[in-house]
């Protein structure tokens, strides 16, 4: 176990590296000079020279890497320009109000997923089967950007029970989840239907029966468990991506998150603030990825025993 | 028996909305002659009603004329986007398979570290860095779906190499790229036109998104995203402002993913 663990870890150092290389890649070698960008039309000559060496964008490119590098070991993201603090500071006051949004939305979609999808795979074909689908396809169809609104107009503007922006308690918290959670809950319940009418035809539930179960008992208490497994796995591949799907989120809520703080750093072309948003958020969407695989490997022995893990297919 | 009409509901509703939506972004802007650039102060945050079927923004820009519009941006980079993920992913995941060994675990190495970097993410800070336009967003985009295919097409050419036919073929001296061309390709078809299906839907989205984030398209070019935006300030006293390109958006989306579910379907009792 200890092994395994250790294994997994060691993988995540050239993980992050590689995205932290991708990321110093994005900033320095897309076309165009951050330097007058940042300045823009009004900037004259000199100006630029100047901002290029503030910024150590005269040096050679192996230096500027390899400086980001070091730099980043010792947590130094730079500071930002326009609002001259360093980025890391910034970052770490931001992050908790992203996570929590995060980790709501991730509770919003278990909440809904694993009622809709039990119903949904335990008696296939069914009234509450169609209607679980059919929200389904809705759920996953219908984006953050368009859900966020609509979910203001019903709730916050046309029947006034939650608020409309901002960060406070619970209710404020709500809506934004709802919105984070709801595409989430579709995909899990739709795979977790999946899982349960695959495990429906299994010998064991089989036996069950013959040993007098209902097909509903039979499949609850010793097939569950077993189509909990690929549901599971889903919702650790899908955790990562509703970091990303924050960003959109706290724009549409003005939530004070880091998605708010690098779209807010583009638009003041704040190029160091944005490298180091995109840097932490590319390395918690690895960080989640490592911890469904750790988490995962644990859950299941077979993983952790298998030598050859599948890269790809 | 291929699972087409009554047998495929999927299928259909989404064909017959897909087919909605090209034919309003093809012939709309044309047919409804309203200019969606045109501002006309008298006519600022107008209701829906006759004249202006949809209403009119915060400049009294007709926002039918506007989301029809932004229905045809969509759709053209959508398409493209997929288009040229599809033809480079494609390459570079059959070249991989095909080339096979020290090539092949090179390449999917390669892949596997930028599908580690959240897609998303890649091409907001693209979007961002390259600035305006529609080709900068073009590019973008692109960055973020090549992995999807590259991996696809891998596994299926991977299963197919052993296959009689392409074997036979192979026997008979056929060279690689021919291989792939003549033989594999129409095998390759199913799968990665339900996979594009989806990935239409799914780049409509990923744009409108950065289009209301500000880095996509930039007013006043009409983008059902960029419209979103403009519209989140009014909710209180417009909220058609944000209904018609939220409900523009949705439908979209669902009507192709509607489309790849009923792609999926008939091609999965075919087989």
């Amino acid at each position: 176990m200890l092994r395994y663990l250790l294994r997994r870890l060691a993988a995540f150092v050239p993980v992050a590296l590689g995205v932290a290389t991708l990321t110093f890649a994005l900033i320095h070698l897309v076309p165009g000079d951050p330097a007058v960008a940042m300045l823009g039309d009004v900037a004259g000559p000199a100006d630029i020279v100047n901002l290029r060496h503030d910024l150590g964008l005269d040096r050679p490119i192996a230096e500027q890497y390899a400086s980001f590098l070091w730099d980043l070991a010792h947590g130094d993201l730079g500071q930002s320009i326009s609002m001259r603090t360093p980025v890391a500071r910034l970052i770490a006051e931001r992050f908790p109000a992203t996570l929590e949004l995060t980790a709501a939305g991730l509770l919003v979609a278990i909440a809904i997923a694993f009622p809709l999808g039990l119903v949904a795979g335990a008696r296939p074909g069914g009234a509450a089967d169609l209607s679980a689908m059919t929200f389904a396809i809705l759920g996953i169809s219908v984006p953050h950007l368009c859900l966020g609104p609509l979910l203001m107009i019903v709730f916050s503007l046309e029947l006034g029970w939650l608020p409309l922006t901002g960060r406070g308690g619970l209710a404020h918290l709500a809506l934004p989840a709802i919105t984070l959670g709801t595409g989430l809950a579709a995909i899990l319940a739709r795979m977790m239907r999946q899982s349960l009418i695959a495990v429906r035809s299994a010998d064991y539930i089989r036996t069950a029966r013959a040993k007098g179960l209902s097909a509903f008992a039979a499949l609850i208490r010793h097939g569950l468990r077993n189509a909990l497994t690929p549901v599971i796995t889903l919702l650790g591949l899908e955790a990562g991506a509703l970091l990303t799907g924050a960003i959109v989120t706290e724009m549409i809520f003005s939530w004070p998150g880091m998605g708010r703080l690098m779209i807010g750093a583009i638009n003041a072309r704040d190029y160091p603030l944005v490298e180091g948003c995109v840097l932490t958020f590319a390395l918690a969407y690895v960080a989640a990825n490592m911890l469904t695989d750790l988490a995962y490997g644990m859950a299941d022995p077979r993983i952790r025993l298998t030598r050859n893990r599948g890269r790809g297919e | 028996m291929r699972s087409s009409g009554a047998g495929n509901p999927s299928l259909i509703a989404g064909g017959v909305v897909v087919a909605i939506l090209a034919a309003a972004a093809a012939v709309g802007p044309l047919w409804i002659q309203a200019d969606p650039l045109a501002t006309d102060l008298t006519r600022v945050l107008a209701a829906p009603g006759p004249g202006h079927w949809l209403g009119c923004d915060a400049l009294g820009r007709d926002l039918l004329a506007r989301a029809l519009w932004g229905a045809r941006l969509s759709l053209t980079v959508s398409t493209t986007v997929v288009l040229l993920s599809l033809m480079a992913g494609g390459l570079i995941g059959a070249s991989a398979a095909l080339a096979g060994g020290r090539v092949d675990s090179i390449v999917m190495r390669a892949v596997d570290m930028v599908l580690a970097f959240p897609g998303f993410l890649l091409a907001l800070a693209l979007a961002a860095i390259l600035g305006p336009g529609i080709f900068d967003l073009v590019v973008a985009l692109t960055a973020m779906g090549w992995t999807g295919y590259a991996r696809l097409v891998r596994g299926e050419v991977l299963t197919l190499r052993e296959r009689e036919f392409v074997a036979a073929a192979r026997a008979l001296g056929a060279p690689p790229l021919r291989l792939l061309l003549r033989h594999m390709v129409p095998a390759l078809a199913g799968p990665v036109a339900v996979q594009a299906t989806f990935g239409i839907g799914g780049i409509i989205v990923a744009e409108s998104a950065l289009s209301f984030l500000g880095v996509g398209a930039r007013p006043p070019t009409p983008s059902w995203g960029n419209m979103l935006d403009s519209a989140r300030a009014l909710l209180l006293v417009a909220p058609h402002l944000a209904i018609v390109p939220g409900a523009a958006i949705g439908v979209s989306v669902l009507g192709f993913n509607l489309l790849g579910d009923g792609l999926a379907q008939a091609m999965g009792r075919d087989q």
